[in-house]
């Protein structure tokens, strides 16, 4: 590590901290925008409970002291506040609660899809332009094209409506199979294309061609000395992954009735449970953010063929 | 003269005038071919992009057409009249099955128009919900990706344009908004607007199209452009500094015919493939919102909204699923190949 290297790394952290300050204002002053406020679905609120029910979550200060007491709140103690629909529970609390589920199925996604995408994409690369590659081709086009809720609803009708071999609800481990199937077929694809594609770039390289000669089998070549190379470009999808894994969990969670936090960001919009979509806006855009910029700064260290600006 | 090969001594037949037979040799015989033909036919030579164009004409020329002649309309139950109790046998009928007064008609020797794909739980025919809702699909990602090209080249322009500070600021913002989480904000930026703007437009002329589509372009307009205009800015930067532009320049060539011969040509088609790539991304954004009952209004289709209202009965009727599943993966597939014939056809330079 030298002095460029880390100056990269304090920028791009610098960058990640705004972007997340960003995400908090903008969510913070796009909820307060919203005409109605929280409480106008409420029964039997008269103006003298709106006004005590107002002043006991803070709501008939001035938007600039909320807003400050919000920032500061999440930066001293994490603290969302209280939620307005669960009473008594704490947004950071259910948040918590959802996040155990959705992380486990989040991290299985991820786990399998990685696994399955290189060696398919290793497969493919290997046999470029026979049968095998042209049927991995066709199948990764097909999921790469698929959106994730469509993907998830033929899921559920074929293996627990039709076929009855899964069950359909996400609540019980099992259960959290066909999500998992669901969230990781499209990155798996993703990831299979471009282990294809960085694989056979670096086959053509000068040093492989030098193995060769040498005598090296062809597995040695492939796993010492094409592998390592062809899993950089691979590295760097890994943010854009997660991003895509939190956001398809919010259609898969709410296909399987999964208890995650994905369900739990939808259903606080149709409520209208103001904290609750702040709170897990900012933390899933937090999540992703973080991710992104872990990706980016490994992507730098791992290759030093790469010269930081 | 005999050729020396080792002299310097110059060959003086190299150096005679050429002869009319000499000339008529050099002259092309096919006629002179433009930078768009060449595309053209290496776009036409493309089997897989060809192919997908054809589907993508199919599905869009149907969506337009076949509403305006089909005896069906996406809003009408064909169970309800009014002045009479509901007919509760139109509703969910399995494809080319007819309701009870239909299936009088028929026998009375009357032709009725089959419905295809039967119809959904409020006795609508499904066939030309599925068609409207491709047409509705199709035409916010077309307005969506026209909408980001727009404010994606105007601000791309500036910003390469004049360079400097103003450069310096708009990247700034690019960069923050590039790291934004596109998903999770569209889908909060659309809720909000959606509940701000329903009060705001009642009774206009946007009513008809709804809050949700309204927002969601809103939502393109502010966060899509910025990798549009940063292609842009990166397009104008360089080809200012390209070769041919200066040789233009030496012999004498005026800004106007630099911009109009040198620079739009080649920039062109780079932003156009990028539109036209964008298009399958707003209809994948625009059906996953309907999907979370973010996006059309009802009744409006869409196929993201037939595809979640479709999850309700998905044991009896699976195929309420399957078709707009299919034609959704369909567009969004051939929309993909074709824009990536477009760009091996109109940008080699991107591809080697």
């Amino acid at each position: 590590m030298n002095t460029k290297t880390l100056l990269y790394i304090g920028k791009r952290v610098l960058l990640a901290i705004f972007t997340v300050w960003v995400v908090i204002t903008v969510t913070f002053f796009v909820m307060h925008a919203v005409p109605g406020g929280p409480f106008v679905g409420e029964k039997a609120t008269t103006p003298a409970v709106q006004a005590a029910m107002e002043a006991k979550y803070g709501l008939d200060k001035p938007i600039m002291e909320q807003y400050g007491t919000y920032l500061k709140d999440i930066v001293t103690k994490f603290d969302f506040g209280p939620s307005l629909k669960q009473r008594g529970r704490q947004v950071i609390d259910i948040i918590f609660d959802g996040m155990k589920t959705s992380l486990k199925l989040g991290l299985i996604a991820a786990a399998l899809s990685a696994i399955f995408g290189i060696v398919l994409g290793a497969i493919a690369a290997l046999r470029r332009n026979k049968l095998v590659d042209r049927i991995i081709m066709v199948i990764t086009t097909a999921f790469v094209s698929m959106p994730s809720f469509i993907m998830g609803s033929l899921l559920l009708a074929l293996f627990a409506i039709k076929l009855r071999a899964l069950p359909a609800n996400g609540s019980t481990p099992e259960g959290l199979i066909l999500p998992i199937i669901t969230l990781a077929l499209y990155p798996m694809a993703y990831i299979t294309r471009l282990t294809r594609s960085s694989m056979l770039d670096v086959l053509g390289q000068d040093y492989i061609r030098t193995a060769r000669a040498k005598g090296v089998s062809g597995p040695r070549i492939i796993f010492g000395h094409a592998m390592k190379n062809s899993l950089i470009p691979v590295l760097t999808y890994f943010g854009p992954m997660l991003a895509y894994i939190v956001t398809g969990s919010l259609v898969v969670e709410q296909i399987f009735a999964v208890p995650g936090i994905g369900r739990l960001f939808v259903s606080s919009i149709t409520n209208r449970d103001y904290p609750m979509i702040m709170g897990t806006t900012i933390i899933l855009a937090a999540l992703i953010v973080i991710m992104n910029l872990v990706t980016d700064i490994l992507y730098k260290v791992v290759d030093p063929r790469i010269t930081f600006e | 003269m005999k050729s020396k090969k080792f002299t310097f001594h110059v060959d003086l037949d190299m150096f005679t005038p050429a002869s009319a037979e000499d000339k008529e040799y050099m002259v092309q015989m096919r006629e002179s071919s433009t930078f768009f033909k060449d595309g053209v036919k290496r776009l036409y030579k493309n089997k897989v992009a060809f192919v997908s164009f054809i589907i993508i004409l199919i599905i869009a020329l149907s969506s337009i057409i076949l509403p305006s002649f089909w005896p069906y309309s996406y809003e009408s139950q064909l169970g309800v009249h009014p002045g009479r109790p509901v007919d509760a046998s139109y509703n969910n009928l399995k494809p080319f099955e007819y309701g009870r007064t239909e299936q009088a008609q028929i026998e009375n020797g009357e032709k009725v128009f089959p419905h295809i794909f039967g119809t959904d739980s409020a006795g609508r025919d499904y066939f030309i919900r599925v068609i409207y809702g491709t047409r509705v699909s199709l035409a916010v990602g077309l307005f969506a990706s026209i909408i980001v090209l727009i404010i994606g080249t105007v601000i791309g322009s500036i910003s390469g344009y004049f360079g400097g500070k103003v450069d310096l600021i708009i990247m700034r913002i690019v960069d923050i908004i590039y790291s934004l989480p596109d998903m999770l904000m569209v889908i909060l930026l659309s809720a909000v607007f959606k509940m701000t703007l329903t009060p705001v437009i009642a009774g206009t002329a946007l009513e008809s199209i709804g809050a949700n589509i309204i927002s969601l372009f809103i939502v393109f307009a502010l966060l899509y452009w910025v990798s549009m205009s940063r292609l842009i800015r990166g397009q104008i930067l360089s080809l200012r500094e390209q070769e041919y532009v200066l040789s233009a320049r030496a012999t004498g060539a005026k800004g106007k015919w630099i911009i109009t011969k040198h620079l739009i040509p080649n920039c062109i088609s780079v932003v156009i493939i990028s539109a036209a790539l964008q298009i399958p991304s707003a209809i994948f954004t625009e059906s996953y919102l309907s999907f979370l009952g973010l996006g059309v209004n009802a009744p409006m289709p869409s196929l993201g909204s037939l595809a979640s209202e479709a999850l309700n009965g998905l044991s009896s009727y699976p195929y309420r699923l399957v078709i707009p599943a299919i034609v959704i993966s369909l567009i969004v597939l051939s929309l993909n190949l074709f824009g990536d014939g477009l760009r091996d056809a109109f940008d080699p330079k991107l591809n080697s």
